[in-house]
């Protein structure tokens, strides 16, 4: 209201909140930083690598394919910071000795199928970053599940030749490959102690190993709001329930609740992945049923299925089930009937 | 075979989904899977022809290997369908006009939806008992019914979204076919059986 506009009639919103959509996503980054250095720690200097490639073709792509207009600049779509975000997440959860080749393809995939394609930020129907990794995943199946050994600081430094494959080259997975806690329960009956999955020292994707970091960025990210407590909190719930009604059936032959809450990527997907404002229902009992959805879809691929994990699929499935969830969970307008 | 009905309804349904792992039937799943109501009726109707369809190809099965004419298999499916599709034509114009508009093409060409015959051939070969093939026919009727809805509401949401010229039209619901099978892919092994 300056002095040469004496009158404005403006309309409603008023008040704006600080937050805006590069704002959250750099949260978002910002709150993966730990996960990275915690994979660092464990995997050595390859795991920034990787992340790097699957970034760098996250970048690459939104820069060469993304919306322009008449008025904005093709890369313009750079500055929200989701496209790097997305390489961040998905480089997360790739095995840790994947060829950078195959990381930067995927990247590219997560920006262009699982985003671009759509109509870019705000359309996509699923997690781009989970996009790209069922990509490579149905691309790459024996790349993608060989593990290797954690290595906890004492090779940070030791890159392995598999990093450096050629694409489209055999890719010489070299010296050790480390089942995961969960291929281990599934084809070996084998249980692994509660203490090394909440710290990490396990075989798996880069960013899922160590349960404790994900559970202090996840409670960072719910206290900063840049995401709905609802739908963690379903996951785990769930999670935690059904598998505990199966572990009461018999102990032996399905993990117990601690141990499936713990292992694989459970924890990532739950706080990184499923949590993405646009591929989850915005209602809060659509956030529930999306999370009781995903909930029973991980217990039910883990423990009947043919793959020991399932976090990526059954995200990606209740992420196809959402516009249907949201029709049903559509709050009721106050003072109207139910029929609306 | 020996596989037990739900093990095979299962396995119908999800991970070997007609539609996004079989790739059948899949002239209906891009022209019908506009809208969320259409998609979900028109699952009814086919799911509907594929266990009457079901029923009675294992019934002319029996009755064409006794009287040693298998040759005539093909044929007796494609009539046994073709009569059922007429059945439901007839109903839905009576019970719901509009829907028979909406439908439009779509639901005449249900004979010719492989999907059906498919059901039909597979149990044949597979040699499935009675209830084993009444299992597997509505499995995988469901397991339409599913892809269909899915796409539906993904595609409803889709509408408001400003989409890329390259990807509008049927590009739009191949690739989300594609994304759809390729979430499919989580459910290989379940059941159970070979993945």
């Amino acid at each position: 209201m300056s002095a040469r506009h004496p009158l404005v009639v403006q309309t409603a919103p008023f008040l704006h909140a600080a937050l805006s959509t590069p704002r959250l996503m750099r949260e978002v980054a910002l709150a993966a930083v730990p996960v990275l250095a915690a994979a660092t720690w464990f995997f050595g200097i390859t795991a920034l690598l990787v992340v790097g490639a699957a970034t760098l073709g996250a970048v690459g792509a939104e820069r060469t394919f993304g919306p322009r207009s008449a008025t904005l600049p093709r890369g313009r779509s750079l500055r929200d910071f989701s496209a790097v975000l997305t390489g961040i997440l998905l480089g997360l959860t790739l095995p840790p000795g994947i060829p950078l080749w195959m990381a930067f393809v995927g990247g590219a995939v997560s920006i262009c199928l699982g985003k671009l394609v759509w109509g870019g930020l705000g359309h996509n129907l699923f997690n781009p970053a989970l996009v790209g990794r069922a990509f490579l995943q149905a691309a790459f199946p024996t790349t993608l599940t060989a593990w290797v050994p954690h290595t906890n600081g004492d090779e940070l430094l030791v890159l392995r030749s598999s990093t450096f494959a050629w694409p489209l080259m055999q890719a010489h997975i070299d010296g050790l490959t480390a089942a995961t806690p969960l291929a281990r329960l599934k084809f070996e009956g084998h249980t692994e102690a509660w203490d090394a999955l909440l710290l990490g020292n396990i075989s798996g994707s880069l960013g899922e190993t160590s349960a404790i970091v994900l559970i202090v960025c996840g409670l960072v990210l719910v206290w900063r709001r840049a995401f709905d407590w609802r739908i963690p909190a379903a996951i785990l719930l769930t999670v935690a329930v059904v598998s505990g009604v199966l572990w009461g059936i018999d102990s032996t032959r399905y993990g117990s609740p601690l141990f499936m809450l713990l292992s694989g990527g459970l924890l990532f997907g739950t706080v990184f992945m499923a949590t993405d404002p646009v591929s989850s229902p915005a209602t809060p009992r659509g956030a529930w049923i999306f999370g009781i959805g995903v909930g029973v879809l991980v217990v039910l691929i883990r423990v009947w299925g043919g793959l020991p994990e399932g976090v990526m699929y059954a995200i990606l499935l209740m992420n196809a089930a959402t516009p249907l969830i949201e029709r049903i969970a559509q709050p009721r307008p106050f003072g109207r009937g139910r029929t609306t | 075979m020996n596989e037990s009905p739900f093990s095979l309804f299962v396995s119908a349904c999800l991970v070997n989904n007609f539609v996004l792992a079989y790739f059948l039937g899949i002239c209906p799943f891009l022209g019908v899977s506009g809208k969320l109501a259409t998609a979900s009726r028109m699952g009814a109707a086919v799911t509907f022809v594929m266990l009457v369809s079901s029923v009675c190809a294992f019934g002319i099965h029996a009755l064409l290997d006794a009287i040693g004419a298998p040759y005539l298999q093909l044929i007796a499916f494609i009539a046994v369908i073709a009569s059922t599709v007429q059945l439901v034509e007839m109903f839905v114009k009576k019970v719901s006009p509009a829907l028979f508009r909406a439908l439009g093409i779509f639901l005449p060409l249900i004979t010719t939806n492989c999907a059906i015959l498919a059901v039909a051939l597979f149990q044949t070969n597979k040699g499935y008992g009675f209830v084993q093939s009444v299992a597997f026919a509505f499995g995988a009727g469901l397991g339409f019914t599913l892809a269909l809805v899915l796409m539906a509401g993904l595609r409803e949401r889709l509408e408001l979204a400003k989409l890329p010229d390259v990807v509008k039209g049927t590009a739009l619901a191949l690739a989300l076919a594609g994304l759809l099978s390729m979430g499919f892919m989580g459910f290989a092994g379940l059941g159970g059986g070979a993945s």
